[in-house]
C-alpha cells in the first residue's frame, strides 16, 4: 500500500493530498478507494488528477456507507464537472478504453467541504477545519 | 428431411423460449433522496396492478425508503399493446447520511441513529442494485431543486457507462419554483418528461415513454 506522509495535527490547517494519475495507475479499484476513504477519515482533502471511472464511483459510494458511523464519519463528499465525457465519447473512442479518462476530482469529509456553486467549468467549494 | 425440419424448428422454438422477450425488464426507480420515487412507484401501482398495492410508504423525511423493493408484473397497457416491467423502488442515493439531520424531523437520538444505518445500508443495496441487477432506469428528479449536483452527475455517469436506458423524469411540476428546463440542460443527452407523481399530472406520457423505452 502507498506511504503517506504523516498527517498533521488538523489545528495547524486542512491537509491537501494532490494525487497523480501516474501514482494511481497500477492500482486496483479496491486500492484507489482504501485510500481515498483513508485520506478523508483522516480529515484531509483528496484531489484527484484523473478522477475515477464510474464503475469506481459506483464502489467508492458503496464502501462509504459501509463505514459511515454516528459522531465518527458522515460521509464524503465529492466534486467533479457535470459531464462525464463518457456521454461525449464516440464509439471507438469507448472501444478503446477511454472513457475512463476522467476529470479532477475533488473529495473530502461531508462535515468540512461544502459546494458554493457548480456548473460545467467551475466548481467553487468552502473547505473548513474540524 | 422433414424430421431435420422438425428438429430445427424445436431448437428454435426451445431459444426463444430461453431468450424470451416475455421475461419482464427489472427498471430501478433510481435518484436523490425526497424526488418523489416511492410517489412513482407507488402511482405506477395503484394505476396498473390489479389490486393497487402500495410499494412502500411515502414521506417528506428523507430516506424513508431504506430497502429496495420490487413489484412484479407491472402490465402497462399502451396502444393495445401490453408491456411488462418489474418496477424496483430504490432508496435515495447520496454519499454522506448524518444522522442529526433526522433530530430536526422530530425524532429521537435512537431512532435517527437507527435510521441512519439503515439509510446507509439501502444506499449500498441500491448501488449494487444497479451493477448488477437492473435493465433499465427511471430517473427521478425534483424539478424545483438544483439538479446539477454530483450525486446526480456521478450516477448517471454509472448508467451511462453500463449502457442502460436511461429515462428522467422531472418531478414535482405541481410546485411553483418546479424548473423542467434546468433538468433538460443539465442533462442535454437524454429524454426529460415532466410530471407530478402526486398530483398525476402527464402520466399518459410517462407510460407512453416507459413503454417505448423499455416494452
Amino acid at each position: 500500500m502507498i506511504e503517506m506522509a504523516e498527517v498533521k495535527d488538523p489545528r495547524d490547517g486542512v491537509q491537501i493530498d494532490l494525487i497523480s494519475a501516474e501514482r494511481m495507475t497500477g492500482l486496483t479499484s479496491m486500492e484507489k478507494i482504501r485510500m481515498i476513504l483513508d485520506g478523508v477519515r483522516d480529515g484531509n482533502i483528496v484531489i484527484l488528477e484523473e478522477g475515477l471511472s464510474p464503475d469506481e464511483e459506483s464502489r467508492l459510494i458503496e464502501v462509504t456507507m459501509t463505514e459511515i458511523s454516528p459522531d465518527e464519519f458522515t460521509g464524503l463528499e465529492i466534486e467533479t464537472y457535470p459531464r462525464s465525457e463518457a456521454a461525449d465519447a464516440s464509439f471507438l473512442d469507448r472501444l478503446m478504453g477511454k472513457q475512463s479518462a476522467q476529470k479532477l476530482t475533488v473529495i473530502g469529509p461531508a462535515n468540512q467541504i461544502e459546494t458554493l456553486h457548480k456548473d460545467e467549468t467551475l466548481i467553487q467549494t468552502l473547505v473548513s477545519r474540524r | 428431411m422433414g424430421l431435420l425440419t422438425d428438429l430445427r424448428s424445436s431448437i428454435a422454438r426451445a431459444a426463444s423460449t430461453l431468450f424470451s422477450e416475455e421475461d419482464p425488464k427489472r427498471i430501478g426507480i433510481y435518484g436523490p433522496p425526497n424526488a418523489g420515487k416511492t410517489t412513482l412507484a407507488n402511482r405506477i401501482a395503484r394505476d396498473w396492478t390489479e389490486h393497487g398495492d402500495a410499494i412502500g410508504p411515502e414521506s417528506h423525511v428523507p430516506h424513508e425508503t431504506r430497502r429496495a423493493r420490487r413489484k412484479e408484473d407491472v402490465e402497462i397497457e399502451r396502444d393495445g399493446k401490453t408491456v411488462t416491467i418489474d418496477i424496483v423502488d430504490t432508496p435515495g442515493v447520496t454519499t454522506k447520511v448524518d444522522y442529526t439531520e433526522f433530530l430536526d424531523h422530530d425524532m429521537e437520538k435512537e431512532d435517527a441513529v437507527r435510521r441512519s444505518r439503515e439509510a446507509t445500508e439501502g444506499v449500498a443495496e441500491a448501488m449494487h442494485w444497479l451493477r448488477e441487477d437492473v435493465d433499465g432506469v427511471v430517473y427521478v428528479l425534483d424539478s424545483a431543486t438544483d439538479p446539477f449536483t454530483q450525486v446526480n452527475t456521478m450516477l448517471i455517469g454509472i448508467i451511462e457507462s453500463q449502457d442502460l436506458p436511461v429515462l428522467i423524469l422531472a418531478n414535482k411540476i405541481d410546485l411553483e419554483e418546479s424548473s423542467v428546463k434546468r433538468i433538460r440542460d443539465a442533462f442535454p443527452q437524454h429524454e426529460t418528461i415532466p410530471l407530478s407523481a402526486l398530483e398525476g399530472d402527464n402520466m399518459d406520457e410517462v407510460y407512453d415513454k416507459i413503454a417505448e423505452y423499455f416494452g
